[in-house]
């Protein structure tokens, strides 16, 4: 059966021969869309989140027949450049696996909350885990992509407004006040 | 040219009518909103289903309304709204829904799909079971209402006959303070060890309490309900209170041994959770027994 989508902010057809193809499986196998990863296919690790008409979800349970005419946003398409740039100045990337999930948790974190605290960090991030980093290093990221994100809304001298309407995923933000060390974050960050 | 059979397997009922004709003339055809369990069992091969019929189209199951006394929940109101928007009507559920999975899996997972796959571990039971619930389950035969207490019949089994939809759960309004407590191994992300819901209904002095992941269904807890509270001299409750309360909720419980923990931790934790419930919903609808 043939279903179609928007992925990223394109017009995409997946022709699926079962009814239960999850989207997941969709986007990596059919589509070639390799951003979004796979690992435990159950929902427990947020490897494969994307944003499903704006919402956080685990795509590997979400069935790609239930998305005709529905938004999905992934890595490529969710996350402001200043998130993707934090997780990188504070080492919040090793193996890299969980990251593309992680990504866009952050992106959907930052939109509600733009100075969220460690409890609410915590709390947003539970779904999406990482084996690498220790978490730590990934609560820095999203304090510094906070204070970047929104240093440069005032810089605009522009209103905020949520973040995925005026940060585009290829836009050129300033990054200069991020942490170039993961050790300087515990000084920036609130 | 052969008929498009592949388009016929997946059908998007835009109401409730359509789904229900949907479910009669195709009784293959396997209910999915969330997907949040039965997702897994296609991507692990445990289930192939030739068909699937989608619940997430239809705007009156993902609608709640004030009903005065109650709230009327769509089946398909998702977690994450019952924790957003119900917070301060329904605090027991609201509690409930908060520890559900992760925020992926509560932007999915909806109540009508925790009733429906009906594990006894289902995070949202014991609140309905502590309030008195009432589930409104339809076919294209018509409408019925079962009350919560009776909707379980057995592990994944309730009383949902084939072709039947669960489209709203009505849940009384909160009269006084509500606890949910859980054990697990972390604070997101686990099947119950062993969970416990109390309402205290201050109109009607009465207690109602709701016991999940500890027996072959989520259990009431009726001869615990029936203790007796100092109503006309609140200062007058005490730790010994609290702890026969926690003994009769572990006596109502009919746990056993699984991978997730003992039957007898399980009893143990019960009566520990059910006590601070108690304490909890005490202190909160009459203050501290030094502020008396």
């Amino acid at each position: 059966m043939r279903v179609e989508l928007r992925i990223d902010g394109e017009a995409a057809v997946a022709e699926i021969d079962r009814p239960g193809e999850s989207l997941l499986s969709t986007l990596r196998d059919r589509l070639g869309l390799t951003g979004t990863k796979n690992a435990c296919e159950q929902g427990e690790c947020g490897s494969c989140t994307v944003l499903l008409d704006g919402d956080p979800v685990c795509s590997c349970l979400v069935a790609t027949a239930q998305c005709e005419g529905r938004e999905v946003k992934t890595v490529v398409g969710a996350v402001p450049r200043p998130v993707r740039d934090a997780f990188i100045a504070c080492g919040a990337v090793q193996c890299g696996f969980c990251t593309p999930g992680l990504l866009v948790s952050v992106a959907d974190l930052l939109e509600r909350e733009p100075d969220p605290r460690d409890a609410q960090i915590r709390e947003a991030l539970a779904g999406n885990l990482c084996r690498c980093t220790g978490y730590e290093k990934i609560i820095d990221a999203v304090h510094a992509a906070a204070e970047a994100m929104s240093s440069e809304a005032i810089s605009d001298g522009v209103p905020r407004v949520p973040a995925r309407s005026h940060l585009h995923h290829n836009q050129w933000i300033n990054v200069s006040n991020i942490p170039r060390a993961a050790g300087d974050s515990t000084e920036d960050t609130p | 040219m052969t008929a498009p059979q592949a388009t016929a397997s997946f059908y998007r009922p835009a109401d409730l009518g359509e789904a229900l004709r949907d479910l009669a003339a195709h009784p293959e055809a396997v209910p999915v909103a969330g997907g949040t369990d039965l997702m897994v069992a296609v991507n692990y091969r445990h289930t192939r289903p030739a068909a699937m019929l989608d619940l997430t189209r239809i705007a009156e199951l993902r609608a709640w309304s004030d009903e005065g006394a109650a709230i009327r929940i769509g089946s398909g109101v998702t977690y994450a709204r019952i924790c957003a928007e119900l917070a301060t009507v329904l605090p027991g559920l609201a509690a409930a829904a908060r520890t559900v999975g992760s925020p992926q899996i509560r932007n999915r997972g909806t109540l009508g799909g925790n009733l429906a796959t009906a594990s006894p571990a289902g995070d949202g039971h014991p609140p309905l079971l502590a309030t008195g619930a009432t589930i409104e389950i339809a076919s294209a035969a018509g409408r019925r209402t079962v009350p919560i207490a009776d909707f379980f019949t057995g592990p994944k089994r309730s009383v949902l006959e084939p072709g039947e939809l669960i489209t709203a759960v009505i849940v009384p309004k909160a009269l006084g303070p509500q606890q949910f407590l859980k054990v697990g191994t972390r604070n997101a992300m686990v099947i119950a060890v062993c969970s416990l819901a109390v309402a205290l209904d201050l109109d009607a002095r009465r207690l109602g309490t709701g016991i999940g992941s500890a027996g072959p269904t989520p259990l009431t807890a009726p001869d615990a309900d029936r203790i007796e509270l100092p109503w006309a001299r609140p200062d007058l409750f005490n730790d010994a209170l609290a702890e026969e309360f926690g003994r009769r909720v572990a006596a109502a419980a009919r746990p056993i041994d699984d991978v997730r923990g003992t039957a007898a931790y399980r009893r143990h934790a019960l009566a520990v959770c059910a006590a601070r419930a108690l304490r909890r919903v005490w202190t909160a609808a009459h203050g501290t027994e030094a502020g008396r």
